[in-house]
């Protein structure tokens, strides 16, 4: 019979063990760094309109989320969290303290999928793209499903200042919910302007938008 | 048989029936969809650019004034038969993995003296990329039904499949799209444009196993070379250089997920 | 000058069913282009299909026929039957291609 206070010492023992394998593991999931890649990725690139070259060059989100394996270890997900709280401290709150547009303009947002590539010009509005991937009037039958839906967004959730700011923040900024979330930062990139943001809100948490009926 | 058990039982059959017409109806739609592609499977305006790539391939041109007929597609000089299903792959005598339409420019360069740099310079659909339309159409006409086969076996073979991998995974840009945000996992689409999940083998089977292809939409044959550069573009990207080394290693990455696969090139897009 | 059309012909029990794959524009006159302005009609306007040496098919095309076109129809006929396409467009442009019957 092993004595009370050795079992307790091999446990802890045997847990630290597992704990540096598992963090060894984990160190070495991550892609190892590759010089021949960096080189073709310079090289195959150029630039076009306004889409330079410059683009190629990621930053630490992106750079994590470009490994997926690493991403779904234990230490994939401390970083991640490290990478949400970075991507939220970034987040500002609409400078005339509004946070609700026009609901009309904000459909012709979300069906617009112009802007930012080689064939726009700086002068392009954007566009959101929103039903490339999520349904949300459900009249319009031709979205995606690559995001959930939104259709009766306000309605079920209502529009407490906890939801105003959750929506204007995850529209901003969703990697600060989620590092890799497959939705762009409208905000963080300035892809959309604030008064779009704010006419965004408006289709999704508007009582009399579309959405909410 | 009691009442309850007599309503339970109808109620059982019903459900049956109504899951059973579901499926009916879900699976008739999507036989009228393939009766429909195998209609117009015969009009495939393709066959237009086979037969002007098939001229260009025999005619002599550029300034050595040769035909094609002596490009070696990685089969042996001038076999055209099955050769875009091994492609891409590594040559010796450029020393480097490469694509079809890279492979195509080296032929012309080397047999018939037209400079690969012009080739990359045209824009898609005009001048010599315009005859590469046709030339690539001719080619992977002759692959049709043929079994996907590329090899890892070159080093650089394995190099070029690892690298497409990791670009695939590569997230950049203003909007941080990599190719596996939309062809990264089953069952998505954009609007209602269904996307293959090109990690898988069936993903990768249906897509390139598709391009090249004719876009009805905008009544124009597409390479696979143009399918790329469109996704980047839509993906705000910078430009990839036409035939650059990142457009054959994510062509090597799909084709080698696709392997044992079959051709249906070219294909015949909405 | 035109480019060639892809015909395939073949008989099967007295019909045959001809199509036709034809290289055109077919630009209705109502596009435009990238600066706005209106790209001039230009598209196929008639088609005249003979089969040994007489007429089985005739088509005024308009505008509304969209680029490539691709014809289908079947005809009463025999194996070996000649079929000679001859299409005219808006710009006076025309094309004849010729096939037999399988």
């Amino acid at each position: 019979m092993i004595p009370m206070k050795n079992l307790l010492k091999i446990q802890l023992l045997i847990l630290f063990v597992l704990g540096v394998a598992g963090l060894c593991t984990n160190v070495m999931a991550q892609q190892k760094p590759s010089p021949q890649f960096n080189k073709m990725m310079a090289e195959s690139f150029r630039s076009e309109g306004i889409a330079s070259v410059d683009r190629i060059t990621q930053d630490a989100t992106q750079k994590f989320c470009s490994d997926p394996q690493f991403v779904s270890t234990v230490a994939g997900a401390i970083k991640a969290q490290e990478l949400q709280r970075l991507n939220m401290a970034t987040i500002s709150p609409p400078s005339d303290g509004s946070y609700l547009g026009d609901w009309k303009s904000g459909e012709a947002i979300a069906q617009s999928g112009r802007g930012g590539t080689w064939t726009d010009t700086a002068n392009t509005t954007n566009g959101g793209g929103c039903y490339n991937c999520h349904e949300i009037d459900k009249k319009e039958i031709s979205h995606g499903n690559i995001g959930p839906s939104l259709w009766n967004y306000g309605k079920i959730r209502g529009n407490s200042q906890e939801i105003l700011t959750y929506t204007w923040n995850r529209i901003n900024n969703s990697k600060a919910y989620n590092a890799c979330s497959n939705m762009p930062r409208f905000g963080h990139f300035k892809i959309l302007n604030e008064k779009q943001i704010q006419d965004l809100m408006a289709l999704l948490i508007d009582p009399q938008s579309p959405v909410n009926q | 048989m009691t009442l309850a058990r007599g309503i339970f039982k109808n109620i059982l059959f019903l459900l049956a029936t109504l899951i059973g017409t579901h499926y009916a109806i879900a699976q008739s739609t999507a036989d009228d969809i393939a009766k429909y592609r195998e209609m117009i499977a015969e009009g495939n305006p393709s066959e237009l650019y086979e037969m002007a790539g098939e001229e260009l391939w025999k005619k002599p041109g550029g300034p050595k004034n040769a035909s094609l007929e002596k490009c070696d597609l990685g089969m042996g000089p001038g076999v055209v038969d099955g050769a875009a299903a091994q492609l891409p792959r590594y040559f010796k005598d450029t020393n480097r993995v490469q694509d079809l339409e890279s492979r195509l420019m080296t032929c012309m360069e080397r047999l018939q003296g037209i400079a690969s740099q012009s080739v990359i310079d045209a824009k898609f659909g005009v001048g010599p990329k315009k005859d590469m339309d046709a030339i690539v159409a001719y080619v992977v006409t002759h692959s049709k039904g043929k079994k996907i086969k590329v090899s890892l076996a070159n080093p650089k073979e394995k190099a070029m499949y690892e690298m497409g991998k990791r670009a695939f995974y590569y997230e950049a840009g203003p909007f941080d799209f990599s190719c596996a945000s939309c062809h990264g996992s089953s069952g998505k689409r954009i609007r209602l444009q269904d996307l293959p999940n090109l990690t898988t083998h069936e993903g990768a089977v249906a897509a390139w196993g598709s391009w090249p292809a004719y876009r009805v939409s905008s009544g124009q044959f597409w390479t696979m070379q143009q399918r790329l550069n469109d996704c980047f573009r839509q993906q705000r990207f910078p430009f990839p250089i036409y035939g650059s080394d990142v457009t054959i290693a994510l062509s090597m990455y799909m084709a080698k997920n696709a392997n044992g696969g079959i051709m249906q090139t070219p294909g015949l897009k909405r | 000058m035109s480019d060639p059309m892809r015909i395939r012909a073949a008989e099967k029990d007295g019909l045959v069913d001809v199509k036709i794959l034809m290289k055109h524009d077919m630009e209705s006159g109502q596009r435009k282009d990238s600066s706005g302005k209106l790209i001039p009609a230009w598209f196929i306007n008639s088609l005249n299909v003979k089969a040994q040496g007489k007429d089985v098919f005739n088509a005024h095309f308009g505008p509304a026929i969209s680029k490539d076109p691709f014809l289908n129809f079947k005809y009463k006929g025999a194996k070996g039957d000649k079929i000679v396409v001859n299409w005219v467009d808006t710009k006076g442009d025309k094309r004849t291609d010729e096939t037999t019957a399988t």
